[in-house]
């Protein structure tokens, strides 16, 4: 039998918890810690998020650390479901998708589409059943946000995703999680079952008539399958090749039905949003984005982790207030969002406000939501060729802009990290990306060049200096720097000389040590264990007479 | 539209020749590839979870067993290859019993996982998607694990290590190896 019926019952329900809640903090006489005890199964939890800091504000996380994910009542406890409960017992679908329209809430997945005006179309689409996808299958890499709610929050997913399935008419959904999240499927899976327990999902959702029940897919690592055509294929157990829109999945989904498919994150506000308001909700943002967004803050900031702030805020609040400075107090260079079809941008545009429409105008995207950090001991060029080398790994190879494209801006950038770059390969460049970024099938390759881009027009001299120079401004591309061990500064502790990975340092307790620079590959692992800062990068002309001779075995 | 009883003509070998190779020569092992085709031969879309399943419990999808589920879900092997090849996460060959992944992410790349992936390679001599000769440790490089706030990361298995600096490698190799003796000991 299920446990809840209606509404009524489950404000009684979250009444009778909240008791139980008291009761048992005053007999534990923990003061006011009660909620604290609980902490996500996932072992990092406290690293990855803190308590609010700068101008944080918690709506899709409010949940996250507080309640223990894998126990139902607590999420009832805070007001779960009753959003659910509202909307079945007193609203139309109309009017659902009236107040998610109002609330300017858009996806949070990349694409920034408003999430009312998809439900609208994949409701007014002919066709049935129904389907509505929850994508987690967050590829980017750098971005962990949507496990953390599912492993901290799952019932607030499940949630939205019961309202949005009530919205469009759907009966059946599917939370396509990535391979790489195994706690985040489990904690989803038992979360299900204890909605089904109390009939919070299943043939007759709090006995309003209204069925629907929910099931995890796995994918099996593949970044592309995050685009939505390439998913609704591998939720159909093919491999996932994205196809041409339109049609969109609200026309034309899974198995050929309307579907309709939304980020993690922009589900888990859809109760929230209901409960409170669609005006509370639009009145944190700006004049096109509204309410908050999840970061995974990353890099070379004193505070790494997850945060969540209103949209509008400018990264100059997000890296020095939320994440409390750059680390080892280095200078800011360049932060990267969006993932790898996002953009790098330069320290000079910190007071930039971030929203859809500035970032995009600044060549760079939201995506969903990772942020790179990068101090000054970073290569741009370097940067550009790790995107690159990523998303041509993931690259489907169903269209050929996009696979010989990506390959082909990857050689470029290749050569040029190593040395090699001539005259010329810029413009290849610029040429290379024009054309992949119009051509290709799918936002991968049309978001593919944006890395190379936005690095060209904020970092055009560090390119500059690899092609014409041979030098490496960062001192990181390997090709192009040496280490050199600073004879005054040694006290020959051997420290280097032990971790050198292969053998390349040689010298006697407490005498010089010195690196043999036809062995070395340049790891730089001895920089980072030397103790004594005794260890110095060289680069361009500096390194001229020992790169003659010293042609990298690498 | 309904579908012939053999949509393909299939030339592919016979049960009774698939039986003979392994894993399927060994009845536990095909006992629990049985139970997760039957379990999930009648899910819409049910290759993926199937191909999943049988990754994760097995360890691989060699080729006879990508004969075996075309055979019994009566599609051509070339479908399934083709699915197999697609998503990185399918091995065809078995692996080593731990797996030592090290994540290439963002975060982690900047943070040193390059001079990580050195070290282990001195230390183990394998390079990365080699498995030491003794079959106990695969070497891989993977893609961002999503802990990049504790860059540069080291996945062993389902657990991870965060903050890995070469000096730590060593030791956390051994400790590894140990957990691989233990569990064939115990
Ligand atoms: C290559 C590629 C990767 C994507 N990866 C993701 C992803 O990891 N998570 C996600 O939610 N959306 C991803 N998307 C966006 C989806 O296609 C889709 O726009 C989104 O899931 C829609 O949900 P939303 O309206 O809630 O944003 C990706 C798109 C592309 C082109
Ligand atoms: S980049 Fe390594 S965990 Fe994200």
């Amino acid at each position: 039998m299920p446990l809840v019926h209606s509404l009524d019952e489950l404000v009684h329900l979250q009444k009778k918890i909240l008791e139980d809640r008291r009761a048992d903090i005053s007999a534990h006489s923990i003061e006011g810690l009660g909620r604290e005890k609980f902490a996500a199964p996932a072992l990092r939890a406290d690293q990855e998020l803190d308590a609010p800091r700068g101008k944080e504000i918690r709506v899709v996380l409010r949940n996250c650390n507080l309640i223990d994910p894998e126990s139902l009542d607590d999420y009832i406890g805070e007001e779960g479901y009753q959003a659910l409960a509202t909307v079945l017992s007193s609203m139309s679908p109309e009017e659902v998708i009236e107040i998610i329209s109002k609330s300017g809430l858009r996806g949070r997945g990349g694409a920034c589409f408003p999430t009312g005006r998809k439900w609208q179309l994949t409701r007014n689409s002919a066709g049935s059943p129904k389907y509505i996808i929850c994508n987690a299958d967050e590829g980017d890499p750098g971005a962990f946000m949507n496990r953390r709610v599912l492993e901290g929050d799952p019932h607030s997913v499940l949630e939205g995703m019961a309202i949005g399935a009530y919205a469009i008419g759907a009966s059946r959904g599917f939370v396509y999680c990535r391979a790489e999240y195994p706690i985040a499927v489990r904690t989803l899976n038992l979360a299900i079952q204890q909605a089904r327990a109390y009939g919070l999902l299943g043939e007759n959702v709090l006995n309003s008539g209204f069925a629907f029940d929910v099931e995890v897919r796995m994918g099996a690592g593949a970044f592309v399958c995050g685009e939505e055509t390439a998913l609704i294929a591998s939720i159909e157990g093919r491999r996932g090749e994205p196809r041409p829109r339109p049609p969109f999945p609200a026309v034309t989904g899974l198995w050929g039905k309307p579907t309709c498919i939304n980020n993690v994150e922009t589900f888990a506000n859809v109760p929230q949003i209901i409960m409170t308001g669609a005006d509370w909700f639009a009145g944190m943002g700006t004049e096109k984005s509204k309410g908050t967004k999840t970061f995974a803050l990353a890099g070379d900031v004193n505070h790494t982790g997850l945060i969540e702030v209103p949209l509008g805020i400018t990264l100059r609040e997000i890296v020095y207030d939320v994440g409390e400075g750059i680390k080892k107090k280095k200078e800011l260079k360049a932060i990267q969002t969006g993932g790898p079809m996002g953009g790098c941008l330069p320290a000079s545009m910190v007071d930039l406000p971030v929203d859809y429409e500035s970032l995009m105008a600044a060549g760079s995207i939201m995506g969903s939501g990772g942020m790179i950090v990068m101090d000054e001991d970073t290569c741009m060029v370097d940067i550009a060729r790790f995107f690159m080398e990523f998303i041509q790994e993931e690259s489907c190879g169903k269209c050929t802009p996009c696979r010989v494209g990506t390959h082909s801006m990857l050689e470029i950038l290749t050569r040029i990290c190593r040395g090699e770059g001539v005259d010329g390969d810029i413009a290849k460049l610029e040429r290379l990306s024009k054309l992949t970024r119009t051509h290709s099938l799918c936002g991968l390759g049309q978001g593919a060049p944006n890395p190379v881009d936005s690095t060209l027009k904020h970092f055009r001299e560090e390119y500059e200096a690899h092609i014409y120079r041979k030098e490496c401004p960062a001192k990181v591309c390997r090709e192009l720097i040496r280490y050199e061990i600073i004879a005054e500064t040694c006290n020959g502790c051997t420290v280097c000389a032990k971790n050198c990975p292969i053998g390349a340092i040689a010298g006697e307790r407490r005498k010089l040590h010195v690196i043999d620079q036809e062995t070395c590959v340049r790891c730089g692992i001895c920089i980072q264990t030397c103790n004594f800062g005794a260890i110095l990068a060289l680069t361009g002309d500096q390194t001229a007479p020992v790169m003659a001779q010293s042609q990298d075995p690498i | 539209m309904t579908i012939p009883a053999q949509p393909y003509p299939l030339t592919g070998r016979s049960f009774k020749s698939l039986e003979k190779e392994y894993p399927l020569n060994d009845p536990l092992q095909k006992a629990i590839i049985d139970q997760i085709l039957q379990s999930h031969c009648d899910t819409p879309g049910g290759l993926m979870v199937i191909l999943n399943e049988i990754q994760s419990r097995i360890g691989f999808v060699s080729q006879p067993i990508q004969e075996y589920v075309a055979r019994v879900l009566n599609t051509p092997v070339s479908a399934i290859h083709g699915v197999i090849t697609f998503y990185s996460f399918f091995t065809t060959e078995p692996r080593g019993e731990r797996i030592l992944k090290f994540c290439m992410g963002t975060a982690c790349y900047v943070g040193g996982t390059p001079q990580l992936v050195d070290k282990a390679t001195q230390l183990l001599g394998v390079s990365p998607g080699q498995t030491t000769p003794d079959g106990k440790i695969t070497v891989e490089v993977c893609r961002c694990v999503g802990a990049c706030s504790q860059a540069p990361v080291v996945v062993v298995d389902e657990q991870m290590y965060g903050r890995i600096r070469p000096s730590k490698m060593p030791a956390l190799i051994r400790d590894v190896l140990k957990s691989c003796e233990d569990a064939s000991g115990g």
